[in-house]
């Protein structure tokens, strides 16, 4: 067995380090989860809708994402993403942003994906019935879906979005691949500066470990707690 | 978007960059059929232990699943190919003594199996606690061994019943072969790059890519569609859904 010195790890500035890249991860989790959720929402909604052409896009759109790796979809949106904002803000040039903010674009884009079958599968599970019934008290689409139906998909999907979170936040340590300084791109760094890899990387993995399975053990026992109310 | 660089000559090789991308297909092909092959059996094996009345067994797997689920497969790579090698003196003399394409070949083949290996460890285990526990006892009634009962009654329906999550896993193996980027494997991602950034097509090259494992993807989903259906059970109804994840 060789010797491990993990002595170098254990000051404030190096710690602060990884902190500052860890925080990244969780921030980029929160807002991708979020804007993910209301972009699968959405593209759910268009993928059952009667509107033909409006659901053959989405079926594609999600489709494309689920067969490329993360990998791709990372860089292709590191390349596209000013590109794309330019054309939202309609800006003369596209605005010069750092992988660590096309991120945000690409996770949400491309957990929309996933988190659209999360709620197709969890609008479908509520009886046909209510959406008749909404129809009948006279509410419209939008009021049937934002009184009716989409709170009662969105609970019972809840357990299985927060899954997925889990997997978002395993998947933002991609962004250390553009060398952004998250958690992992932290360590890299730290390694290859101290010539310690070896070290950082068995520091870093029991860590990672410890956060999901801790937020794992949590989704188990709010699904415990959800399937008594129901 | 001009595709015809695609036929241009590689500067220092030989062969055009759509031969490049091509040689790199080939070893993201060859690393997700090794790695299959590592996951179907370990996770089989993991996940048959799950089911069993055996304490520690069903411990040991539980463990395994959670502590390969728990940990991004780009940290799981890292571990495989920088950390494991080098804590022990011997491992080191060993990497050291190999070409770098075979260790990272190897660290890819190990790494991918035995993250496969949890995931497929939890659907052989939903598929074997699928099946009504009748059919075991009625193995077991029938004076079959608890290894025979598995191996007659119980495993032949449960596979077929989790063939479709079982696509969505081989799919997810493919895609996840491009993480062997990280360790430099020279697979079809790490040709992607390389020819966007010796030619800055970065279009051209990551639409080539992105129509590989589109058809990749296709063909995968094909095949297993193949699968499922000569091997169905006249009069069952297998509708297993697939799960999320990559």
């Amino acid at each position: 067995m060789n010797n491990l010195d993990f002595a170098f790890l254990a000051n404030a500035s190096t710690l602060g380090y990884l902190w500052k890249g860890l925080q990244y991860n969780f921030q980029l989790t929160v807002v991708a989860a979020a804007g993910g959720v209301i972009w699968g929402t959405l593209l759910a909604l268009a993928r059952l809708s009667s509107n033909k052409g409006l659901s053959l896009v989405a079926s594609g759109y999600v489709n494309l994402m689920r067969s490329i790796p993360l990998l791709l979809v990372v860089f292709w949106f590191y390349f596209l993403s000013p590109v794309l904002i330019q054309w939202v803000t309609h800006a003369d040039r596209p605005p010069q942003i750092g992988a660590d903010r096309s991120a945000y674009v690409t996770f949400i884009l491309f957990e929309g994906a996933y988190f659209c079958e999360i709620m197709r599968a969890g609008i479908q599970s509520i009886p046909r019935g209510q959406v008749g019934a909404a129809y009948a008290v006279g509410l419209n689409y939008w009021q049937a879906m934002r009184y009716v139906i989409l709170p009662q998909a969105f609970r019972n999907m809840l357990p299985v979005l927060l899954t997925q979170t889990i997997i978002l936040f395993q998947d933002t340590s991609l962004v250390s691949l553009l060398n952004v300084t998250d958690f992992i791109g932290a360590s890299s760094k730290l390694g290859q500066s101290t010539g310690h890899l070896v070290e950082v990387y068995t520091f870093a993995a029991p860590i990672y470990f410890l956060i999901c399975f801790a937020l794992s053990l949590g989704v188990k026992r709010l699904q415990k707690k959800i399937a008594i109310i129901r | 978007m001009d595709l015809k660089i695609l036929l241009e000559q590689v500067p220092d090789g030989d062969g055009t960059w759509l031969m490049s991308l091509a040689s790199g297909l080939k070893y993201t092909m060859i690393v997700a059929a090794l790695a299959w092959i590592i996951a179907f059996v370990l996770g089989s094996i993991l996940g048959v232990m799950r089911t069993t009345e055996n304490k520690w067994a069903v411990r040991l797997g539980n463990a395994y699943v959670e502590i390969f689920r728990n940990v991004p497969l780009l940290v799981q790579f890292f571990v495989w190919f920088f950390v494991l090698p080098n804590l022990f003196v011997s491992t080191k003399h060993l990497v050291n003594s190999l070409d770098p394409l075979t260790y990272q070949l190897g660290a890819s083949v190990l790494c991918l199996g035995t993250f496969t290996a949890a995931r497929i460890a939890e659907q052989v285990r939903a598929g074997i606690q699928s099946l009504p526990r009748g059919q075991r006892d009625a193995g077991y009634a029938m004076g079959l061994s608890q290894a025979q009962t598995y191996r007659y009654i119980l495993l032949p329906v449960a596979y077929r019943i989790i063939i479709p999550p079982m696509t969505s896993e081989l799919m997810n193996l493919i895609k996840n072969t491009a993480l062997g980027y990280s360790i430099g494997l020279v697979e079809l991602f790490f040709r992607t790059r390389e020819m966007g950034e010796m030619t800055f097509r970065y279009y051209e090259a990551f639409t080539a890519a992105t129509v590989a494992y589109v058809v990749i993807a296709m063909i995968a989903n094909r095949a297993m569609a193949v699968i499922e259906k000569r091997t169905a059970i006249p009069g069952f109804i297998s509708g297993a859904s697939a799960g999320g994840g990559h």
